[in-house]
């Protein structure tokens, strides 16, 4: 295990290396700048900003400013050497240039909590709801309840949530007046979000869920259990679930670490300061800095999670050796 | 042995998960819920910065209008400007240099009052190169400023303050002193240093007869590394500090390379970690004061509209000690930690309370402001919604009171509102030609192009919300400018135009593409006047949307043929739309330009007599229509939703408001604005308070009543 976790360290050195690089030069490659605005400036103008944000500097220069851990402006090893250390290394992701009073740190500092919560609460009912109308399915594979709900899931896997979002604010906004439109901060705001959220994932969990749980179902020690007259609840929830759960599982890494990290369309809805828009409007603003931070945010996620679902394997099934994969 | 219990490790990674959602929501709902505002208004998003010097955008200005204040504000109708921070002004006879008398007992929300010193470090400030300004140009009308904001900096002194003092005896027997190479002022005789023999006491410089004892000892850099190193260095860290005896270290101005090879034509001396934000050159920049309440500032031409520049939000004052003690708390980050809630000092009729990201800004009313006393709101909300959808769902359900855009598929059902009355504001819509390129370099071309254009169902059937169909550059509504007509044609003399400039019913004319910014609007208005240029003129044409920084660049850099551009005012003056199209100006972006049009623009800078400079500006527009460089399309107007209770707020040309006159209206006062409609109105539900809120004087003049 040791050795596993060693090895994916490793690598994850190796994947953000090329993460960052790629993303930065694509990004500063791209036309258009941050502080290219309708009203163009005059060069004196722009060659100041240009100047206070180094964009004048030599990409490889800009880059490695970026990276850290050493700061080469002229507070650091350029200059004085009042503040040598800077950089993403030395956990400083950099002002941004878009939402200048703050540094990316702030701004992922708020929205990546609220982004977070959302996704937990939603990830959390996605899975309730997911995982047991799946057995449910399975249990009664054929039947008019494993028909309705695969249809149900299909279109929840099929509508977009902004449709989703416009029905229920619909009628639970304007129809029934139980619920705010949208906003964040008490519990009444999450509900409408959580449920948009948490549905598509719900749905994709009933579906894998279902195929896990009818392949265990069909396998030898399950029926040995049932011949031994083990209770069906015993069965399905003690010996099935454990191996059928496994496709879910594997699943939930990369979703986990995509619900954290916000969704666009439904915190513009629903007004929600969180993470998701600054993945779009970082990029559309040409916030170097942000955009820089988001994306070394989701994939330390996404590494983090996948490596957090390989260690679950090994929980859920005791053949797997962590070993023998690394 | 004990058997030991095996870790149940699926327990743990479901307490560890259990764990991070309670804590997540403990960082959360840490003051997540705020009381309700008196007033919501969304913003339409995110604001860049709070920091006046440094805005350029709408969403900007509304806050900096409720936390700052200029020398003046402006009428929430008319416009008029009204005392603000200065209490009177008033201008000399050439209309060149302009007297405002800062409002004594006026205050800043950290106890300082409010001088006229105050305007002279916030505008120097403004416009200093290190600043990064984006607006410096709005204030370039005062003699200097071009010079100072232009001026190359020095950034290798900037980043070893260690070079040296120099001072050069020339052949008339005076004593030049500098610093680099920079000429210091008030330096006449031997200069000398004397360094005292403890490194812990201060060195002193002697010029002549004067000497003067610096700030700072020259102690061993070993043990302090932000101790000055040498007598320049130590010199460096006084200059631009505020008190008497220093002054003499201001910078006189740049030397001439025969002076002194090594010097650069005009500089900034700064410790650039230290005084990034500080002087240059006092000498040049004209603004000055007499005493601590009274400010001078001297224009290079007279500028009429100069007043309402200084109720321009870029032009408001910061607080210096603001910006100093952040650089001392926090040397590294001073430019962001000076704007934090918690440290940012204002001087406007409301106060900062709290900012989160892509949510809202809290405002609290400013009980030190000046006239507190005609302030009603107790609480201000500025909500970043960015969605149409989600903010007019917001205004619908009361959780907000004002939104300032409407998508125009909701037009149709809120015509007829009585919050929703659109006005003319001074925007315009248009498309610019590429004159490089043929055919559009043929006037003929041009005009052509443009009589066949629809407006009026362009305004009708997809704008929607009353627009006017444009007919010059300027829309009509500032003040006594009434802006000159173009020739409207009609679609036989553009078929007769065409047919003369080679192209008979479109006959080998090369496709046209329009290049706009990707959008719903934008893509409808193109294809319209698309299908008209086929059908009345033969003339294919291609879309090519981009994406809005790509478009950008592509329109700064002329690669279009033509592109969709819109201008919106900065102030109520023709001057604002004119002087985008002298030659080779920035806004420009059209290739064009006419000498004739450079100097009636120029002429009219340089007019003292108001009849006379709006004359000169007409002339200069009627030949910007004549030649045709852009096409206009039509002039905008507001979209604002407002709640109908909100009192002392109006729609006016610059779609300005200003949060210090707003109020909320009791349902007697209410029922009195609606039966002074000037047409009938949906009335709707009215937003706040049914008692109304009102400033303690207007309390005290209802009860008088």
């Amino acid at each position: 295990m040791i050795r596993f976790l060693f090895r994916r360290l490793m690598w994850f050195v190796v994947t953000m290396t090329v993460v960052m690089s790629v993303s930065f030069f694509l990004m500063k490659n791209v036309k258009g700048g941050p502080f290219d605005t309708e009203r163009a400036l005059e060069p004196a103008i722009e060659a100041n900003i240009q100047a206070r944000y180094h964009l004048d500097w030599p990409l490889w220069k800009q880059f490695l400013h970026y990276t850290g851990p050493f700061n080469l402006d002229e507070r650091g090893l350029g200059g004085n050497q009042e503040k040598v250390l800077g950089g993403v290394l030395s956990g400083d992701f950099g002002p941004s240039f878009r939402y200048r009073d703050f540094t990316v740190n702030d701004i992922i500092g708020q929205a990546l909590p609220i982004s977070a919560l959302l996704g937990v609460v939603s990830m959390m009912w996605a899975l309730a709801l997911g995982v047991s109308t799946g057995i449910a399915s399975a249990l009664r594979r054929g039947s008019g309840v494993d028909l309705a709900l695969r249809l149900a899931a299909t279109g929840g896997i099929a509508l977009p949530n902004f449709v989703i979002a416009g029905f229920l604010i619909i009628i639970f906004v304007f129809m029934i007046p139980l619920l705010p439109v949208a906003g964040w901060g008490s519990i009444k705001e999450m509900l409408l979000p959580g449920f948009c959220l948490g549905l598509v994932y719900a749905a994709y969990l009933a579906r894998l869920t279902r195929t896990g749980m009818l392949e265990a179902l069909s396998q030898d020690h399950i029926r040995t259990a049932q011949a031994k007259g083990l209770s069906p609840r015993t069965v399905v929830l003690r010996h099935a679930l454990k191996g059928g759960l496994l496709p879910v599982v594997s699943y939930l890494g990369p979703a986990t670490a995509g619900i954290l990290t916000g969704s666009l369309v439904i915190e513009r809805i629903f007004f929600i300061p969180g993470l998701g828009s600054h993945f779009v409007n970082s990029a559309s603003n040409r916030d170097y800095t942000l955009a820089m931070g988001v994306t070394i945010l989701y994939t330390v996620l996404v590494y983090s999670m996948n490596t957090v679902v390989d260690l679950a394997y090994t929980l859920l099934d005791p053949r797997i050796d962590l070993a023998e994969e690394a | 042995m004990a058997i030991v219990p095996p870790l149940p490790s699926r327990h743990v990674l479901a307490m560890l998960l259990l764990g991070l959602v309670f804590a997540s929501a403990l960082v959360l709902t840490r003051g997540a819920s705020l009381e309700p505002a008196d007033y919501v208004m969304n913003n339409g998003s995110e604001v860049q910065t709070l920091d006046p010097a440094t805005v350029t955008g709408v969403p900007e200005g509304r806050v900096l209008r409720a936390i700052f204040e200029g020398l003046i504000v402006k009428h929430p109708k008319t416009l008029e400007p009204l005392p603000g921070s200065a209490e009177s002004w008033e201008v000399s006879d050439d209309g060149l240099t302009w007297t405002f008398h800062i409002r004594r007992g006026a205050q800043w929300t950290n106890g300082d009052e409010l001088t006229a010193e105050d305007w002279i470090y916030s505008w120097r400030r403004f416009l200093h190169p290190l600043t990064a300004s984006y607006y410096a140009y709005q204030l370039w009308y005062v003699a200097g400023a071009r010079q100072y904001t232009r001026q190359p900096e020095d950034r290798s002194f900037d980043a070893s303050p260690t070079g040296g003092l120099w001072y050069q005896r020339t052949s008339d027997g005076q004593v030049k002193v500098g610093l680099h190479g920079y000429l210091l002022e008030h330096m006449t005789g031997e200069v000398s240093v004397t360094l005292p023999s403890n490194p812990a006491q201060k060195p002193t410089i002697h010029a002549g007869d004067q000497s003067w004892t610096l700030p700072f000892s020259l102690t061993n850099p070993a043990s302090n590394p932000k101790a000055p190193t040498s007598a320049a260095d130590a010199l460096a860290r006084c200059y631009g500090l505020e008190s008497d005896d220093k002054s003499g270290w201001l910078l006189k101005g740049s030397l001439t390379e025969s002076d002194w090879n090594a010097v650069h034509a005009n500089g900034v001396l700064l410790d650039g970690a230290t005084y990034r934000a500080e002087v240059a050159d006092p000498q040049h920049l004209k603004i000055w004061t007499t005493d601590s309440h009274t400010l001078h500032v001297t224009l290079n031409s007279p500028t009429p509209y100069f007043l309402d520049l200084t109720g321009f939000y870029p032009t408001f004052p910061v607080n210096r000690r603001n910006i100093k003690e952040a650089q001392e708390r926090w040397p590294d980050r001073w430019e962001i930690e000076w704007l934090r809630a918690e440290n940012i000092v204002t001087n406007g009729p409301f106060k900062l309370i709290e900012r989160r990201v892509n949510d809202r800004i809290r405002l609290a009313k400013n009980e030190t402001y000046w006239d507190a006393d005609n302030v009603a709101m107790n609480s201000i909300d500025i909500l970043a919604i960015e969605q149409d959808s989600t903010m007019l769902n917001m205004y619908l359900t009361g959780g907000c009171d004002a939104i300032d855009r409407v998508n125009t598929n909701v037009v149709q059902e809120l015509w007829g509102r009585e919050d929703f009355q659109p006005t003319p504001y001074l925007g315009t819509y248009f498309y610019r030609f590429n004159v490089n390129q043929p055919p559009y370099d043929d006037v003929r071309v041009r005009q052509a192009l443009s009589m066949v254009i629809p407006r009026q169902a362009i305004c009708d059937k997809v704008m929607k919300m009353g627009q006017v169909p444009a007919s010059s550059l300027t829309p009509s509504g500032i003040g006594a400018y009434t802006p000159p007509s173009m020739n409207m044609g009609s679609p036989e003399e553009a078929r007769m135009l065409l047919a003369a400039a080679g192209y008979p019913g479109g006959k080998d004319f090369p496709p046209v593409e329009i290049h706009y910014n990707t959008s719903e609007a934008h893509s409808s208005i193109a294809q319209v006047i698309a299908l008209a240029w086929q059908d009345e003129l033969g003339i294919r044409t291609k879309l090519r949307n981009e994406e809005w920084k790509v478009y950008l660049d592509t329109q700064q850099n002329l690669r279009f043929q033509v592109s969709r551009s819109a201008w919106i005012g900065d102030y109520a003056d023709p001057n604002t739309f004119i002087d985008m199209f002298v030659t080779g100006g920035e806004n420009n972006k059209t290739g064009w330009g006419n000498p004739e049009y450079d100097r009636l623009v120029k002429a009219a800078g340089a007019e003292l007599d108001p009849q006379h400079r709006l004359q000169f500006l007409g002339e200069a527009e009627a030949l910007l229509l004549d030649e045709m460089p852009i096409l206009p399309i039509y002039y905008y107007v507001t979209q604002n939703l407002t709640a109908p209770r909100l009192g002392g707020n109006s729609e006016n040309v610059l779609d300005e408001h200003f949060p210090k006159f707003w109020y909320w209206m009791d349902d007697a006062e209410l029922a009195e604005k609606r039966a002074n409609y000037p047409k009938e109105f949906e009335t709707v539900a009215p937003h706040g308070p049914p008692e109304g809120l009102y400033s303690p004087a207007q309390l005290r003049e209802r009860q008088q009543q």
